[in-house]
């Protein structure tokens, strides 16, 4: 088995959404999700915060450290959830991922885990 | 010899080298398809067949070829394999390869009971049609699933890829070893999909199949109008695949296609290589025998009656192999097939090639008015535009024909097509 990250990447349109008009998708995205668990291939889940509230700390150039008000990358296209599930091939997470994809109503990146070192 | 390590040149006095060429050429493919279900991993698997070229290079003058020298090759590369696993991992790493190497096979064979025998060397054809699939997997770019499939399932070097799409060595190299770590990372599945992922998995070995064959057919840039071997190797790919999965008439589809417009080869180029337009070709020089094998071909889909694009390019290709003469074509005919063609889906390209047969149907104008209502979303096609300047010519409109012509000339990079276009300008009157 193979451990695939699912990120979530979503219509701008679902931003212009009331928390009303919002409820069919996270309902579909809970059944999912549910639906992971139940086929044991659920790992971990989350939706997170919009990108603005993030904060980006750089430490790498030895001894100052920057803290930005973030988000990092330059782009109106940012990561809203995400599911690491398990999964026996590409293709299995493929299948998950398109269902995933209809029920969030967002793009999904599928990305594979390394190998846990054994 | 292509793409092995190997020595070719034996001690033996009546071995002859050029053999050893030949076995590669017949049955690396086939064995590099077998090994990698074996050994479950692409690079490991060629890795492996390199070595056993070498050591038929060093045994075979010798010893002579073996009576089953496929079987002969991948026997002594699984062998070389495990050896070779044995000698460059210490004890903990090579158990975690030997588990995951059993792991791996039991995930691609989807066979617990297969687990104990890593003996099962026999060439299978699923295993052809498992790297087929596995190279165009749709995960993988298109470019990516081209190289691959040239390199894997053609059993083409590195170097010839590189040549035959105009890129460094260095560039086709490393999209080669992307890819292949692209399959290892994610774990994409050896195996050949169910009648139930077919619509979605089959269509791009088709598309691969089929730009291998235009990029051959007529070279996107470059001093000569053909590539032919590109376009050998594509039609050896058809008629593997169409082998394979005799079932799918899409797949019987495109060898038609491929095999009726190879056809036509011959009449193509003028003895200085310049380009020869379908109504000008000496029709006698069309081969007759790759005709009639599409023409056969293409009945066998007519009765299966399960039409789909390529069958539909294939039968129109079929028309105009019929016809004596351009002007005693069935444009009507070709026209509904065109018709037909866009009912299952609106492509601008088939739009375009439906005007130009309107135009012989229905006269120039008729034609000119379906190109210019397809113009807008092919704005930077050379062929449109060339296609625009004929009708204008035949229209008694030279200015704007001359203009036409000057616009296709600056979309296309193919020197061939870049002399056709000049001299049909400069003749415009």
């Amino acid at each position: 088995m193979t451990k695939y990250l699912l990120s979530v990447y979503p219509d701008p349109s679902v931003f212009t959404l009331s928390e009303e008009e919002l409820a069919p998708m996270f309902a579909a995205t809970d059944a999912f999700t549910d639906e992971l668990k139940a086929a044991g291939s659920f790992v971990f889940a989350g939706g997170l915060h919009p990108a603005e509230s993030s904060t980006v700390v750089d430490a790498s150039g030895g001894g100052e450290l920057t803290i930005t008000d973030g988000p990092y990358a330059e782009t109106k296209e940012h990561v809203a959830g995400f599911w690491i599930i398990d999964a026996p091939d590409l293709d299995a997470a493929l299948a998950w991922a398109a269902k995933g994809s209809a029920a969030c109503v967002g793009k999904v990146e599928v990305r594979p885990f390394q190998d846990d070192p054994a | 010899m292509r793409g092995t390590r190997g020595r070719a040149s034996g001690g033996g006095d009546t071995f002859d080298p050029a053999r050893l060429a030949e076995v590669y050429r017949a049955e690396a493919p086939r064995c590099l398809a077998t090994l990698v279900r074996v050994l479950g991993d692409v690079d490991r698997a060629e890795e492996a067949l390199a070595d056993a070229f070498a050591v038929a290079a060093e045994r075979w003058p010798a010893s002579g070829v073996p009576p089953n020298p496929g079987g002969w090759i991948t026997t002594t590369a699984r062998n070389r394999a495990i050896d070779r696993i044995r000698r460059e991992s210490t004890r903990g790493a090579r158990q975690a390869e030997a588990h995951g190497l059993l792991d791996l096979r039991r995930h691609s064979a989807g066979d617990a009971s297969m687990i104990d025998d890593l003996g099962d060397l026999d060439v299978v054809p699923d295993d052809q049609l498992r790297l087929i699939f596995l190279c165009c997997h749709p995960a993988l770019a298109r470019e990516a699933q081209v190289a691959l499939t040239l390199r894997l399932v053609a059993g083409l070097a590195t170097p010839e890829i590189a040549r035959a799409f105009l890129v460094s060595e260095a560039t086709m190299a490393q999209r080669l070893v992307r890819a292949k770590n692209k399959i290892r990372h994610n774990r994409i599945a050896y195996r050949v999909p169910s009648p139930a992922e077919l619509p979605d998995r089959l269509p791009p070995v088709l598309a691969t199949i089929y730009l291998v064959y235009n990029e051959g057919h007529t070279a996107s840039a470059g001093p000569d109008l053909l590539r032919t071997d590109l376009a050998a190797e594509a039609v050896r790919l058809a008629r593997l695949l169409a082998d394979l999965m005799p079932d799918e008439p899409e797949a019987v589809g495109l060898l038609a296609l491929l095999l009726l417009s190879e056809a036509r080869r011959p009449a193509r180029t003028g003895p200085d290589g310049s380009l020869v337009r379908l109504a000008d070709q000496d029709r006698t020089r069309w081969d007759r025998d790759l005709i009639a094998e599409g023409h056969d071909l293409v009945r066998r889909c007519i009765r299966r009656n399960a039409p789909g694009p390529y069958q539909f390019q294939a039968a129109i290709a079929a028309v105009h192999a019929d016809a004596p003469s351009a002007a005693a074509t069935d444009w009507a005919q070709i026209v509904t097939l065109y018709d037909q063609l866009l009912a299952l889906g609106r492509n601008p390209v088939v739009a375009l090639n439906r005007a130009v047969a309107l135009a012989e149907r229905d006269g120039p104008e008729a034609g000119l008015a379906a190109i210019d209502a397809v113009a807008a979303e092919l704005p930077r096609y050379h062929l449109l535009h060339a296609a625009r300047a004929e009708l204008l010519v035949r229209l008694g409109r030279p200015d704007e024909a001359r203009s036409a012509f000057d616009q296709a000339l600056t979309l296309t990079a193919n020197e061939a097509e870049r002399r056709h276009l000049r001299l049909r300008r400069d003749a415009v009157a």
